[in-house]
């Protein structure tokens, strides 16, 4: 076996055991504990987990004054509603901007797949059709903000419909998701122009930390997308549906 | 560099995953289209949404395919969340009892 390999602390995977005992063995290792996983993912992943509790006491916080005010909590089903002329369809760009990120969702992982498979126009077209829809849903979300405070009178203090928290923790919540979905389009365009231009075939080192483009940086920026569109999964049920 | 070159799998599961997503987005779409509720709501809406969640993080996240030291790492620590959540449903029903019994039902 060539001991060429320069990750000389990364143990080849022949010699890595499979679950739990792997487990174990990778965190007292003395080594790196994420075999296989480069830097990068790593951080990435790390992030999204802090992310994650961001998230989640937003959420939190919505089941908290959900639960304990006396008022009754505005219908969403109803205040979400749409009508094209006729009778009004409940939640339904609710439901199309959840079908919008789903299909960048699948956009964006065959990016990922066509960028390890070194296909660099593939790669950058998909890309920048992700960025596309998620810029749509950024759209439509800003659509949906300036119905509910231009026709509703919904503000972050009080509505007519019901409890006031609803106000709050609405924008609050959606707020901070479509500015996660607002930077991922702004990531995805970044990558995209990379992939396009041949960085990560000639490994041009990154501006701000000078280390190999590689299209893992593509696999990378992919997490963080579905990363947005799972914490859309739990918006969409827990303060939509709920 | 020797090692394997990241994530490569078939095409075919990551189409069959997202023709999942938009089903059991269509599923939980249909539970307030037909106006469904109490428990058969809660519960129909919780199977798709984690349903949902788990495709997303196993398939398109990947962590089918990663080693488990890493997904144990991610997976576990929000699992903590389960604490909060009981902890703040308790004090909220303390808060609604507190108001009704002193702003007589008002906010």
């Amino acid at each position: 076996m060539a001991p060429s390999d320069s990750d000389a602390s990364v143990a080849q995977p022949g010699e890595m055991a499979p679950g739990l005992a792997g487990v174990a063995a990778d965190w007292s290792s003395d080594q790196r504990t994420f075999k296989n996983v480069p830097w990068g993912k790593a951080m990435m992943w790390i992030f999204l987990l802090s992310d994650t509790f961001i998230f989640s006491s937003f959420l939190v916080g919505y089941m908290t004054v959900r639960l304990s005010t006396t008022v009754p909590w505005p219908n969403a089903s109803e205040v979400f509603a749409l009508s094209f002329g006729g009778e009004p369809i409940p939640l339904i760009l609710i439901a199309i901007m959840t079908f919008i990120l789903i299909t960048s969702s699948g956009t964006m992982v065959l990016a990922v797949n066509y960028g390890y498979r070194k296909d660099k126009a593939k790669t950058a077209i998909l890309l920048l059709v992700t960025a596309l829809f998620g810029a749509s849903f950024v759209g439509m979300q800003a659509f949906e903000w300036t119905k509910l405070i231009v026709e509703e009178g919904v503000r972050p203090w009080g509505n007519p419909m019901g409890a006031a928290q609803f106000g709050s923790t609405f924008f609050m919540i959606t707020g901070f998701h479509g500015f996660h979905v607002s930077i991922g389009v702004l990531f995805l365009i970044l990558v995209a122009r990379k992939v396009w231009r041949g960085d990560y075939d000639t490994e041009k080192r990154g501006f701000f930390t000078s280390r190999k483009g590689k299209y893992e940086i593509v696999e990378i920026m992919g997490l963080y997308w579905h990363f947005v569109d799972l914490v859309w999964v739990f918006i969409f049920a827990l303060f939509y549906l709920w | 560099m020797a090692h394997v070159e990241g994530q490569q799998h078939p095409l075919g599961v990551y189409i069959k995953v997202w023709a999942w997503l938009f089903v059991l987005s269509t599923g939980s779409y249909m539970v307030d289209f037909f106006h469904v509720q109490g428990y058969t709501r809660w519960t129909l809406i919780l199977i798709f949404m984690f349903a949902k969640a788990g495709l997303i993080v196993s398939v398109f996240m990947h962590f089918k395919w990663e080693r488990m030291a890493l997904s144990f790492a991610i997976l576990i620590p929000p699992s903590l969340l389960l604490v909060l959540i009981a902890i703040m449903t308790i004090e909220s029903d303390y808060t609604f009892l507190t108001r009704g019994t002193f702003f007589g039902g008002g906010s």
